[in-house]
């Protein structure tokens, strides 16, 4: 059986974190809309602490016909996509299996405890040597030239897209995605990025 | 773009992926439900997010936010009585609230029909507590459901309705967190727009509705006989079902997320099937169908009761157990930890394992140590209420009491504020700060309260301030919005949800109850705060500061919408500073950044340009940036 089939029969567990006003629920939504399009059974869950900005937020996202509740057990996690470093670390430590997979936006916004200067500031160095005590793969993402901040969620879509990090699923599934979650300039300016990141290979 | 609203509105049969709470609103425009009331609180607030995604002139019901939960249900009620299926909902701690004419509600004959949703929140993901709301079915004799996923909010909700037309009492829908906010694809029925009937139907007759005296016997005689009838008819309904896997010895009684949780952890064995218990999940979870579960009990050995939170179901059993002489052995909660937090596929499985210890294969998570700290929400870039934390706490002596209260304003309490040092419940703390200031002359006390809270909760507290002619100063946190719930409108926006309305403003309501000595001022000035602040709390009786800024969330979203967004920045002049750090380390924006050596930079993914902080550096070495590009849209 090929890789996409095995995880066709069984189940794929995207963990997403990040800091809650950097998109996640955009990130989530255009992933399970894009597993959906593929052919996936999907499920998920987003869970948001008190206030809208500032906090950690997590997404769950359980694709495959072996998944009942729509949160992700600890250290089982397939993936974990994060929006920011320091909870890349986070995420991958608390939530990713051995040897899982670890795809992270590439931008630092300091925990209370760092910007007090009460603990060290994570660097990128930092990840992917805690990522080798667990036999993690990492990939790093990031955009020199990316204008808006806000769209850095769609340059981590547009890398898990082109290297089709969620198999079976394609640049076009993740567009009708796109399509149904934007309108209007937004959408344009989305989609241009997105473009621009899966037709480079 | 797919629009909700089409998905609200759609005639045809359909499915979406769809949260929870959107779920219900698809099941409460199907049902021809009327009028719908809440108050905003977690995890419910997206439900009135799909309300708004229908525009009221093609909305089949009236929705308004009350200004509290208790105003909101009344509101419901009033409409069933005249024939109006009616709906409220609200967060979990809510129905506290609400509580005084909710448990009313079954003594009424309900002719239009009503049911109660109500948003728990085991795990207090965003609540004061994770109280366990099942205890209010049983207080007040409504009927409680608990679906597990969005297709059963969906499924559930017609069914609640069902029961409280034919009944004609209230019906409770009792959502969870991760029920609300869980994503799948939902399937709907179609929708045939209903004529409705707007005649107002109240009539005494249909009571009595005045439960006083020898009143009150018939009505709740009547109220346990349709507890009694609920309770029959679950045997006769699919509310409540059995997964047999012809398990002689165990089984396992279970409901909502449990439900799922046990489901995925019960995968780990799923090529030993014999070791599989028997599953009874209940979907009615009050009144309990005891005919069903006698006969659950009796074809096992053992039954392990796997809920959430407090043992209500494991109490009824077990009674039940003892007055049929049944030999079972009944496994409830297992030390305090079982009464702890949400039942997270990770806590069912160490449950279960503290239950049976051989019934899942071996634990295989390994010890992992996190060498950063936790993130906890904070205020954001450029928040008003920011700006009036670091004045006060410079206007008060580090003895001096301060009294918190709900709102984004809470997270003051966390370093390196820490301002708000006391909380029980929206619109506490100007009581709570009256009775701190009793026998009291050393330690001056100083409130803060929320523009929304005041509303919902804080006039009577403040009525009590002036009538009793209490000690304290009260600081109104004024935004202009509900903003830790999400931005809704309150009685001061000049906004309700459906139309724009002339503001009731803070200041006059203030005036209008008593409150003789007021002081007003921008946030943003912050000398002037603090000298304000000093002036109140020097002076004796009761006094309030109204200090005032625009929820910065939502008046940059605002813009952003409108094309009229600054992309303005500040910058770390870096000649200037000579590291004092009193922006990073007592005002304390998230947006300072600081390296190793002692440098600070500004993060740009997070600063809004609103220069609040620039007058708090020392030297002065906060500057703004170069005008960058202008608006992004
Ligand atoms: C009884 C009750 N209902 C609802 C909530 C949910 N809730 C948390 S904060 C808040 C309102 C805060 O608004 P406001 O007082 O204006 O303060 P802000 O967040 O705008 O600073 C609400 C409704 C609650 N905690 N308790």
């Amino acid at each position: 059986m090929s890789r996409t089939q095995t995880i066709r029969n069984n189940k794929l567990d995207l963990y997403l974190i990040g800091v809650g006003g950097q998109g996640i629920g955009m990130l989530s939504e255009i992933l399970i809309r894009a597993a959906d399009y593929a052919g996936y059974p999907v499920r998920g869950v987003d869970t948001h602490g008190l206030a809208q900005r500032g906090g950690m937020v997590v997404s769950n996202l359980r694709l495959g016909p072996k998944t009942f509740t729509p949160l992700i057990r600890e250290q089982q996690a397939d993936m974990v996509i994060a929006l920011e470093r320091n909870e890349a670390l986070r995420g991958m430590i608390t939530h990713l299996k051995r040897g899982g997979e670890l795809v992270y936006y590439d931008t630092s916004w300091q925990t209370l405890a760092a910007r007090l200067g009460q603990e060290e500031d994570i660097t990128a160095d930092r990840i992917v040597a805690e990522a080798d005590k667990l036999d993690v793969s990492v990939e790093r993402v990031f955009k020199e030239d990316l204008e808006d901040a806000r769209m850095q969620n769609m340059v981590l879509i547009g890398h898990l897209a082109d290297k089709e990090r969620i198999p079976g699923t394609k640049p076009e599934d993740y567009r009708q995605a796109i399509n149904d979650l934007m309108r209007g300039s937004m959408l344009e300016a989305n989609m241009m990025l997105f473009d621009s990141l899966v037709n480079q290979g | 773009m797919k629009e909700l609203k089409d998905v609200m509105l759609a005639r045809e049969a359909q499915s979406e992926i769809v949260i929870g709470n959107s779920a219900l609103v698809r099941a409460m425009v199907e049902a021809g439900t009327r009028v719908v009331a809440a108050y905003p609180g977690s995890p419910t607030p997206e439900i009135a997010e799909a309300i708004k995604a229908i525009p009221r002139k093609e909305r089949p019901f009236y929705f308004e936010f009350s200004t509290n939960e208790k105003v909101a249900t009344e509101l419901a009620f009033g409409a069933s009585i005249n024939g109006h299926l009616s709906t409220v909902f609200f967060k979990s701690v809510g129905l506290n609230v609400a509580a005084d004419s909710f448990v009313q509600l079954s003594l009424m004959e309900l002719t239009g029909g009503m049911v109660v949703v109500i948003g728990d929140d085991p795990g207090a993901n965003s609540s004061q507590n994770e109280q366990d709301n099942r205890h209010y079915s049983q207080l007040s004799y409504i009927p409680m459901l608990e679906p597990a996923t969005p297709q059963e909010v969906y499924r559930m909700y017609l069914e609640a309705v069902a029961i409280s037309r034919r009944e004609k009492m209230p019906i409770i829908l009792r959502l969870t967190t991760h029920v609300c906010h869980a994503k799948e694809r939902v399937s709907f029925g179609g929708w045939k727009p209903l004529e409705f009937d707007d005649k107002p139907r109240f009539s005494s007759e249909n009571g009595p509705y005045v439960p006083i005296t020898r009143e009150v016997f018939p009505m709740k005689r009547r109220a346990l006989n349709k507890w009694e009838k609920v309770r029959e008819y679950a045997s006769s309904s699919d509310l409540n079902r059995i997964e047999d896997n012809n398990n002689k010895k165990r089984g396992i009684i279970t409901t909502g997320v449990p439900y799922l949780s046990l489901q995925d952890v019960l995968q780990d064995l799923d090529d030993d099937r014999q070791n599989k218990p028997d599953i009874l999940k209940l979907g009615l979870v009050q009144p309990l169908d005891k005919k069903l579960i006698l006969s659950f009990l009796k074809e096992h050995q053992e039954v392990k009761i796997l809920e959430e939170l407090d043992d209500v179901l494991e109490l009824q059993i077990k009674s039940l157990a003892f007055d049929e002489k049944i030999e079972t052995r009944i496994l409830g909660k297992q030390g305090i930890e079982d009464w702890m937090g949400e039942y997270t596929p990770d806590k069912v499985a160490r449950v279960l394992r503290r239950c049976w210890p051989d019934l899942l294969p071996k634990e295989e998570t390994e010890e992992r140590s996190l060498p950063i700290s936790p993130r906890p929400p904070q205020m954001c870039p450029g928040c008003g209420h920011r700006s009036a934390f670091h004045p006060i706490k410079k206007a008060l002596d580090k003895h001096d009491i301060t009294v918190a209260d709900i709102g984004c304003h809470t997270l003051g309490f966390l370093p390196p504020y820490e301002m708000g040092e006391v909380l029980l419940s929206m619109g506490h703390s100007t009581n709570t700060g009256a009775g701190l200031s009793l026998f009291n002359d050393e330690r001056k006390v100083v409130a803060f309260l929320g523009d929304s809270t005041m509303f919902h909760a804080g006039l009577p507290g403040i009525v009590n301030a002036v009538f009793n002619d209490h000690n304290l100063t009260l600081i109104l946190m004024e935004n202009g919005t509900t903003a830790m719930t999400g931005h809704q409108d309150h009685p001061a926006s000049g906004q309700n949800f459906n139309q724009k309305v002339e503001a009731i403003p803070v200041r006059q309501v203030l005036e209008g109850l008593g409150v003789k000595e007021i002081y007003e001022t921008d946030t943003y000035a912050q000398d002037r705060l603090q000298e304000m602040v000093e002036q109140a709390v020097s002076s004796s009786g009761f006094n309030a500061v109204i200090a005032r800024h625009p929820c910065m969330l939502k008046f940059t979203r605002e813009q952003r919408r409108q094309g009229s967004y600054k992309d303005k920045k500040v910058k770390i002049d870096q000649e200037e500073c000579v590291q004092i750090h009193e922006c990073v380390s007592d005002f304390a924006c998230p947006t300072f950044q600081l390296e190793e050596d002692g440098t600070v930079w500004v993060q740009d993914d997070l600063c809004i340009g609103d220069g609040s902080c620039l007058q708090t550096c020392p030297t002065r070495a906060i500057v703004f940036a170069e005008q960058g590009g202008g608006g992004d849209e």
